[in-house]
């Protein structure tokens, strides 16, 4: 049994209007406990709108979520459980930060659920170290910080809730490469520690290839395809057809193999590229690179 | 959701209602007010009613579209209602219990000013239904040029007007956005007590201002970068352009509006 179930999922939006779209079409998916993946699929394909039901912020037009077996709008109680169960951390999370320091801002989530006072400060200091922010940080004012520190005060404002299931929604948009690998890095230390399911909408299939050991492709608002990440980059061809890019390292070593050169498939990171060509390389010239 | 909000919101569509020249479509709005406002019966109104059902058809709005936009107004609607319905008396006395009196004229002006005001409110939503907002307001600064000859900066109005209409969806998506951001944090907007519900807008209310700030910064300056120095020496990509239809419409209206007179001598 999945952490995450949906059955028959379906959502239009505007119903009635001219303006009708179904944003996602009839999901059935199945995520395991534990596992980090990454969410890939077109501006529109309908991961923005599937993640939002996960935490039942949109009640599906038709269909059924289950949330650790049980659906989320059974009653009121189990889809306020599913609103702590799930932390959803939005595009641009910056921009939802309102109090006055940084330490109230990380502080509302675990004040909502109700924590005790002393629990409250201990996950905000915390969560506060995960993400980087230092301890003279806390009492400033969240609008002082850098684009950087504030979209981390926000991440850290919905880990603090400690969710079950972590959801981020392009984690990393706007930021430089610097920002981007703190970010990332920081998320992947958080899954590693505390063992709970982390979802990533990304652009970027570099990233996502480094990070996630699944992927879910979103097309058209339908489930193209979720599965591991080597498995998902195997259909590199049709990932390329539907207009997203595969890693630019995998391109690279499907291209290598169109022309003869016979080296496994499976290669969708620089690093694990590089071992691969070396290893090939030393056995073709006799161990000249060792 | 606040999405849902329609007063006020263009529903686009190629009608002849909505091919109609925006400044045209304000002068005929202005008219059919006129009517309802001069019509000193119950026949009268229903001549506007006539008149507003007619163009409704014509513009192929869903009805639905229409009851939607009256939903916020029944508050005020009952309000009146039932102060006309107690305060007004005259003619027959139908219920006289205690303090409350109702008599045949409080029974026919609540009528008649809910009539009304209901008629008013589809015939105001028709005309931001079938005219989005930026020509409504090109249409407006051009009504209002006049006023520039005693020196009423009408052209900045005109601007302040199309700026804040145009960011009327957008702010409402970033409500909305904000809101699922704070929800998704546990905030509880739904429940509680009317002191707990103020104190839960906060969330929202803060970065609401921020943003919009943020975009007004980002939107003068964009707009600095383009030369933006005022309404002297503007020229328009769109003109408006005025033909046969408009003055077709006008003269109908005009005609509506002369058979209420005629109906108000006679009845």
């Amino acid at each position: 049994m999945g952490i995450i179930k949906t059955e028959n999922l379906t959502y239009t939006y505007s119903v009635g209007t001219p303006f009708e779209k179904k944003a996602i079409d009839n999901i059935n998916l199945e995520i395991e406990e534990g596992e980090l993946v990454g969410i890939i699929g077109h501006t529109g394909s309908g991961k923005s709108t599937l993640i939002q039901h996960f935490n039942g912020l949109l009640k599906p037009t038709s269909g059924r979520i289950l949330i650790e077996g049980e659906d989320i709008w059974k009653s009121k109680a189990s889809t306020r459980q599913a609103r702590f169960t799930v932390g959803l951390v939005f595009q641009y999370p910056e921009y939802q930060i309102f109090e006055e320091t940084v330490y109230r801002d990380i502080a509302f989530g675990p004040k909502n659920m109700g924590l005790t006072e002393d629990e409250i400060d201990y996950r905000v200091r915390n969560t506060a170290t995960a993400v980087g922010i230092s301890e003279e940080l806390l009492q400033r004012s969240p609008f002082e910080l850098s684009g950087g520190q504030k979209r981390r005060v926000a991440i850290a404002g919905v880990m603090a809730m400690e969710p079950k299931i972590l959801i981020l929604d392009e984690p990393t948009a706007g930021l430089d490469p610097k920002g981007r690998e703190k970010i990332l890095n920081l998320i992947k230390e958080h899954h590693k520690k505390t063992g709970c399911t982390v979802l990533i909408v990304s652009h970027s299939m570099e990233d996502i290839a480094r990070y996630a050991n699944k992927i879910l492709v979103m097309n058209k608002s339908k489930v193209f395809c979720y599965g591991k990440t080597a498995e998902v980059f195997k259909r590199a061809n049709e990932i390329s057809e539907m207009g997203l890019t595969v890693p630019q390292i995998t391109r690279v070593i499907n291209e290598l193999k169109n022309r003869g050169i016979n080296i496994e498939d499976e290669i969708y990171t620089v690093k694990y590229a590089k071992e691969i060509f070396l290893k090939y390389l030393s056995e073709k010239e006799g161990g000249a690179y060792d | 959701m606040i999405k849902d909000i329609t007063l006020g919101q263009y529903f686009p569509g190629n009608s002849v209602v909505h091919r109609l020249d925006p400044r045209f479509k304000i002068i005929i709005t202005m008219i059919y007010i006129a009517m309802l406002f001069i019509s000193s019966s119950i026949f009268g109104l229903f001549v506007g009613g006539l008149f507003a059902f007619l163009a409704l058809i014509l513009s192929k709005i869903p009805f639905k579209l229409i009851l939607k936009s009256l939903k916020p107004l029944i508050p005020i609607l009952l309000f009146t209602s039932l102060f006309n319905l107690f305060f007004i008396s005259g003619g027959d006395v139908y219920i006289e219990w205690a303090f409350i009196r109702v008599t045949e004229d409080g029974v026919n002006m609540t009528l008649y000013m809910a009539i009304r005001i209901i008629f008013l409110i589809i015939g105001s939503s028709l005309l931001t239904y079938t005219t989005s907002p930026i020509t409504l307001t090109d249409a407006i600064e051009y009504l209002l040029s006049p006023l520039k000859k005693i020196k009423m900066p009408v052209h900045e109005f005109a601007m302040m007007m199309t700026i804040a209409l145009r960011f009327i969806p957008t702010l409402i998506e970033e409500t909305d956005k904000i809101m699922s951001a704070q929800k998704a944090r546990g905030a509880d907007f739904e429940s509680g007590k009317v002191m707990q519900r103020i104190k839960a807008l906060i969330p929202i209310l803060i970065p609401l201002f921020v943003s919009a700030f943020r975009r007004a910064e980002d939107l003068a300056l964009a707009m600095t970068c383009r030369c933006y120095h005022g309404g002297e020496g503007r020229t328009r990509l769109n003109q408006l352009k005025s033909g046969t239809k408009d003055y077709m419409a006008t003269a109908i209206t005009i005609m509506f509006l002369l058979s209420i007179i005629i109906l108000n001598i006679f009845v």
